[in-house]
């Protein structure tokens, strides 16, 4: 058991995995309503579109400052989010054009202003992460952001649940709609600030996702996917943090990502209800169908 | 007297400003189950959405049991069209039929007795006991129908939207279907159908409401539903604003384009 609890004792270590678990779990919570409301690429777009304010945080405080990137990258964020929607609904331009056209303008914006600092900055954390040189600020980030994004999403479920699977339905039942996908962007937006230091823009999005792909393929219940996509995240960031821990020079970022990647891939294949495996050991039978079709016979269906 | 009863009046709906339906005036009651019909862009679904207040109205007014409705309202449920649906979502029948009690449970709050007990009791209307379980794909397309049903049976609306509701249905479903709508029916249940197949009207509905972009006709079915209704609604082109050939008084401005 010794070489389970060493991590613990170094400082760096509890940090990480205190700050990896929460981050974990927030995004895994949050990915359900990015999977189901189909915003994968919005949140790619939305992760990348942060570098103006890494740029501002450079300019103002020289270095990687918290509160720059969280206000200059919230700002970025939501001038490409209600941007896009403005080119969108304004032109005959569809959404993913415009979204891809304006956080590329916030990317090189970003360059432009690092450009004109006199430091020379390395993009490698931006990018990467560094979960290892989590700051004691950066930990009361993620908790802030962990205490804020969860129990709004959790006591909003309901309507969200409306929103994500019938948004007409959901206007015709007095849900708002357009406030709802409002915060639903802020929250992720903020989400994404506190994941930065930890996994870097690049992988942030797995962290995002592979949870709640994970759960979709387990579950039937929209809170057992939000939930469990919560649990998987913090399971996965800190198994990640334990094998890079173990393993020399194996990145960290890397690592958390690569085992939410392998949950995900055993939740494909082995899934008892939709993985590949029982599509290809359990065709559905034609008789299946067939009996269906009389609703008399229900009773003798094969669950 | 304007108890049970559905009142709209002078109802026009545009979309950017080119209308789809024209100063539509009709009544209907509860227990009733009427069809709307009318050629493919003469406006079935745009009623439909404009009284469970999806889209904004130019002019005129709805209103029901004596109330002026305006915007969202938990006396209508809305069934969208088959194709509008996400089947693959996370949501079995029990938790499809629950998310008509949200609205009146409350965003947060447990469901109460009454809520558990308007769930079970639409399921069971919509014979759905064995299935309560299963994922919404995993069921037959009649199926589906009745767990829609079921859950605007829950939410307790009294007048039921359903956008082509036959559509993509084998003959046995179709079948238990129009069973179907015959109980809400004689539960004093008010049915908006828009329906496409006009040989079936007779057994299905008993009023029809006769569009082309304006209203042609509505009525009983044996008053209404003739021949000369039905050539005049399907016979002459979808009418385009003005200059479409015959008389109309326009009290709002259209946008030509």
């Amino acid at each position: 058991m010794n070489w389970l609890l060493e991590p613990f004792t170094h400082d760096f270590m509890q940090r990480a995995l205190v700050g990896g678990a929460l981050i974990g779990f927030v995004n895994g919570f949050l990915g359900g309503f990015v999977v189901l409301r189909r915003l994968a690429l919005m949140a790619d777009s939305l992760s990348h579109s942060m570098l103006p304010g890494l740029a501002l945080g450079v300019m103002v405080a020289g270095g990687l400052s918290l509160t720059a990137l969280f206000f200059g990258g919230l700002a970025a964020a939501l001038f490409v989010a209600l941007g896009s929607l403005l080119v969108a609904r304004s032109s005959r331009l569809k959404e993913d054009t415009a979204l891809a056209i304006l956080y590329t303008m916030a990317v090189s914006l970003g360059l432009v202003l690092l450009s004109m600092v006199k430091v020379r900055v390395s993009l490698n954390h931006y990018l990467f992460g560094n979960i290892l040189g989590l700051s004691n600020s950066d930990l009361w980030l993620a908790y802030g952001v962990t205490l804020i994004t969860v129990p709004l999403l959790a006591a909003l479920q309901r309507p969200y649940l409306l929103l994500l699977f019938e948004p007409a339905v959901a206007r015709s039942q007095g849900v708002r709609v357009g406030w709802l996908n409002l915060l639903l962007i802020v929250l992720l937006v903020i989400t994404m600030v506190s994941s930065v230091q930890a996994v870097g823009v690049i992988l942030m999005l797995g962290l995002l996702i592979a949870p709640a792909a994970t759960v979709y393929l387990l579950a039937d219940s929209f809170p057992a996917m939000l939930w469990g996509g919560g649990f998987i995240g913090a399971i996965g960031s800190v198994a990640g943090l334990f094998l890079s821990y173990y393993i020399p020079n194996l990145p960290s970022g890397a690592a958390i990502v690569l085992s939410l990647g392998a949950i995900f891939m055993a939740s494909w294949i082995f899934s008892p209800r939709y993985g590949v495996l029982r599509h290809l050991l359990h065709p559905r039978h034609f008789h299946d169908e067939s009996l269906a079709r009389w609703p008399g016979d229900e009773k003798d269906r094969p669950a | 007297m304007s108890n049970h009863q559905l009142t709209v009046s002078d109802l026009t709906v545009a979309y950017n400003r080119v209308p789809a339906l024209h100063h539509l005036s009709f009544q209907a009651r509860c227990g009733q189950c009427v069809a709307l019909l009318g050629p493919n862009g003469a406006g079935k679904s745009t009623l439909i959405k404009a009284l469970c207040g999806l889209v904004p109205r130019e002019t005129g007014a709805i209103s029901f049991h004596g109330h002026a409705v305006n915007g969202p309202n938990r006396e209508f449920a809305y069934l969208p069209q088959r194709e509008q649906i996400d089947w693959d979502f996370p949501a079995t029948v029990r938790g499809l039929v629950e998310m008509g009690r949200y609205q009146r449970a409350g965003w947060w709050r447990w469901f109460s007795k009454e809520d558990e007990k308007a769930v079970a009791e639409a399921i069971h209307l919509m014979q759905l006991e064995d299935l309560v379980d299963r994922q919404i794909s995993a069921l037959s397309g009649g199926q589906q129908q009745r767990a829609f049903l079921a859950r605007a049976l829950a939410q307790q609306a009294h007048v039921f939207l359903l956008d082509e509701p036959f559509t993509g249905l084998d003959k046995p479903n179709q079948d238990n279907l129009k069973q179907l709508l015959r109980t809400l029916r004689d539960q004093g249940k008010l049915l908006l159908v828009s329906h496409h197949d006009l040989g079936s009207v007779r057994e299905i509905f008993d009023s029809v409401l006769l569009l082309n972009g304006e209203l042609i006709a509505s009525g009983p079915v044996e008053e209404t539903f003739t021949e000369e209704n039905t050539q005049k609604t399907y016979g002459m082109k979808v009418f385009s604003g003005p200059g479409a050939g015959h008389h109309h008084h326009h009290h709002h401005d259209h946008a030509h384009s």
